[in-house]
């Protein structure tokens, strides 16, 4: 499929800020800035990427706990982002909700979200209110392969596929619920056969291959946006970190690790991007620096914003 | 020429009614949602009509998928509609308790301020019908315990409509819970909308020797109780909280501070039910006024039973209520 080079850049651009976010936030919690827990993105990056390259500024997201680079990708401010895991109340959140709470309904993301399924009905929702306010507005809803067995995907499949709402259920299977081998938690090889049994156009990707996630969600936003109802993509992909910083991950060896990163999305992408003449050596340099530069600029703002106060905590617990 | 006093009487159903009609025709970002709520009417004809009147975008059937019907009320809160779901029975929230507690109730804290979540989630209660364990309980206790949502009983049609209007303007997700046995009483219900503000107490009945304080179908029980009292001499009053989040802790604790006793009744279990929230907020702020220990006349510490004379024994009455309030008297 043709894509300008000026998209093909962009996500790569995206891809390179999601993994540079990341590593820092690694950093910060490992030295204690950053309290809580936290679930990187790292490997994943393809995935929001490939399908948030469709997405308007009014299209929706619901995200999950393992949410930053989602939220990147949406065009989440990382400033806003690291103040919010810094538990600073210039945060997009006021520092109340953290890593797995982070949102910006302006920018259309609905949260990241603690409960594993708890996102799929919202996205149901958000879509048939697109529907209903007699928009074009389409959601993507992101989840993992754990959240696949919930009831809650089940239910808000149905619900999308009986009313024809404009959602893309995206299952970043990552091939873990938490500790637990797909293997073992389902008895499917692929989530995509779900989308059977609600009549839903249903494919599973490469997740490592942005191009591959970016065609296939392609067809899903079009035919959501068209009023055509709700698709399922399967996006195949790892996570190069544990569950969350300081799993030990005594469920699965370094070669398995090492074996995926051997098609790390990013170097991949990169190697294409390079052949075909859209990147250069210095271009993939200047990028990989403007990203630097505006995560340390996110880890300043960060750092120099200041904590919430006491009588804050009374604040927003109802409108 | 006199002016003519309208005075219509509706039953609660038909209030519930007539405040989600005159809602919807106010404001076509409502939406009614739940099981059987369309063609059906709703299993206690509470949404007879509305279908008639707005359409299939406006009232809709959904499967019985209780977490996608509050979860789907929750994404089109967050996105600029006002959500009205039916929850069939209170008892079915254990299926989808996760998106009311989690996401509904903790989403604008959560968001620090920026999310809106103005959706009302009517549900129904109680004994009275032997429908037993699993379609008889009275929870209100599990939502008032969670921070972020509002929490509704009305015991009259003039409540019911008032409250639900409210309830139905507020930005905030509301647990609207109707009691089944009172969903035919009559009472007189004003023809023009009217909204009644939450964490207003309602004086039913107003007394000097013993405050009562009672929840929905207790209400009545305790206003009988009051009544058959008085002829002994003894003279009850009568609150009825009307919302559990807001409590109206103030009219609570001014009464008790002027009757000196306190009678709690409501037909949830004894055991942790809102009535031990009514008493700790007296035991902090008027201890020193209750000239008896106070007493909770509510549901034994069991299932709801199925059998007709069990259940029946299960429920709180009006001797109880009327054994309670002689008992804090002769204290």
């Amino acid at each position: 499929m043709a894509v300008d080079r000026e998209k093909l850049l962009g996500m790569y651009t995206t891809m390179v800020t999601i993994r540079q976010f990341e590593g820092r936030v690694a950093e910060l919690f490992a030295t204690g800035k950053i309290p809580g827990f936290v679930h990187l993105y790292i490997g994943e990056e393809a995935v929001a990427t490939g399908v948030c390259a469709h997405l308007r500024r009014d299209d929706f997201i619901t995200s999950t706990h393992r949410g930053h680079g989602h939220l990147i990708a949406k065009g989440g401010d990382p400033r806003l982002m690291m103040a919010e895991l810094f538990g600073k109340r210039t945060g997009y959140c006021k520092g109340k909700g953290g890593s797995m709470h982070i949102a910006d309904v302006e920018l259309g993301i609905l949260g990241a979200n603690g409960i594993v399924g708890g996102g799929p009905p919202i996205a149901a929702g958000a879509a048939l209110s697109a529907r209903y306010r007699g928009t074009d507005q389409v959601v993507a809803c992101f989840f993992g392969d754990g959240a696949a067995n919930q009831g809650t995907f089940h239910e808000a499949a149905n619900l999308a596929a009986i009313w024809k709402l404009p959602v893309v259920f995206v299952c970043e299977n990552n091939h873990y619920g938490i500790s637990l081998h797909q293997g073992k938690h389902m008895a499917v090889a692929d989530v995509a056969d779900r989308a059977r049994a609600y009549d839903m156009p249903g494919v599973a990707v490469d997740g490592m291959d942005v191009m591959a996630v970016y065609e296939a969600a392609g067809e899903a936003v079009k035919r959501a946006r068209a009023g055509d109802g709700p698709s399922l993509i399967e996006c195949k992909t790892y996570r190069f970190r544990g569950h969350f910083e300081g799993d030990p991950e005594v469920y699965r060896s370094r070669d398995e690790v090492a074996e995926w990163q051997k098609r790390d999305p990013i170097a991949t992408f990169r190697a294409r991007l390079l052949e075909m003449q859209v990147l250069t050596e210095d271009k993939v340099r200047a990028i990989d620096e403007a990203a630097r530069a505006r995560i340390d600029e996110a880890v300043s703002f960060a750092e120099g914003s200041p904590l919430p106060e006491f009588e804050e905590l009374f604040e927003d617990v109802y409108a | 020429m006199a002016t003519e006093v309208q005075v219509r009487t509706l039953t609660c159903a038909q209030a519930l009614n007539e405040a989600l009609k005159q809602e919807m025709r106010r404001d076509p970002a409502i939406y009614v949602a739940g099981e059987d709520v369309a063609r059906y009417g709703g299993i206690f004809g509470v949404t007879a009509g509305l279908l008639e009147e707005f359409g299939e975008e406006r009232v809709r059937d959904t499967p019985i998928t209780e977490s996608a019907i509050i979860g789907s009320a929750v994404g089109a809160a967050a996105t600029g509609l006002r959500p009205v779901v039916e929850l069939m029975f209170v008892d079915f929230i254990g299926v989808a308790l996760d998106q009311l507690f989690n996401q509904a109730a903790k989403m604008r804290y959560m968001f620090g301020g920026k999310a809106r979540l103005p959706l009302v989630l009517r549900t129904q209660c109680g004994g009275g019908m032997s429908a037993a364990a699993q379609h008889s309980q009275c929870l209100e206790a599990w939502f008032m315990h969670v921070p972020g949502l509002k929490v509704a009983v009305p015991s009259t049609p003039y409540d019911a409509k008032g409250l639900l209007v409210t309830a139905i303007r507020d930005d905030n997700p509301v647990v609207f819970i109707e009691h089944k046995m009172l969903y035919g009483v009559e009472g007189n219900v004003p023809e023009e909308p009217y909204a009644i503000p939450f964490g207003q107490a309602d004086i039913k009945r107003e007394g000097a020797d013993v405050t009562v304080v009672a929840t929905m179908l207790m209400v009545h029980k305790a206003l009988a109780a009051a009544e058959q009292l008085s002829a002994d001499g003894i003279s009850v009053e009568v609150i009825d909280p009307r919302t559990l989040t807001p409590l109206d802790e103030d009219t609570i604790v001014e009464s008790v501070r002027k009757t000196h006793r306190l009678v709690i009744v409501h037909e949830e279990v004894k055991r942790a039910g809102s009535g031990a929230e009514i008493a700790a907020v007296v035991a902090e702020r008027a201890l020193d006024y209750l000239d008896a220990p106070v007493q909770r006349v509510a549901a034994p510490f069991t299932p709801v039973p199925f059998s007709p004379p069990l259940e029946q024994r299960f429920i709180p009455d009006v001797p109880d209520i009327v054994k309670a309030v002689k008992a804090v008297v002769a204290a």
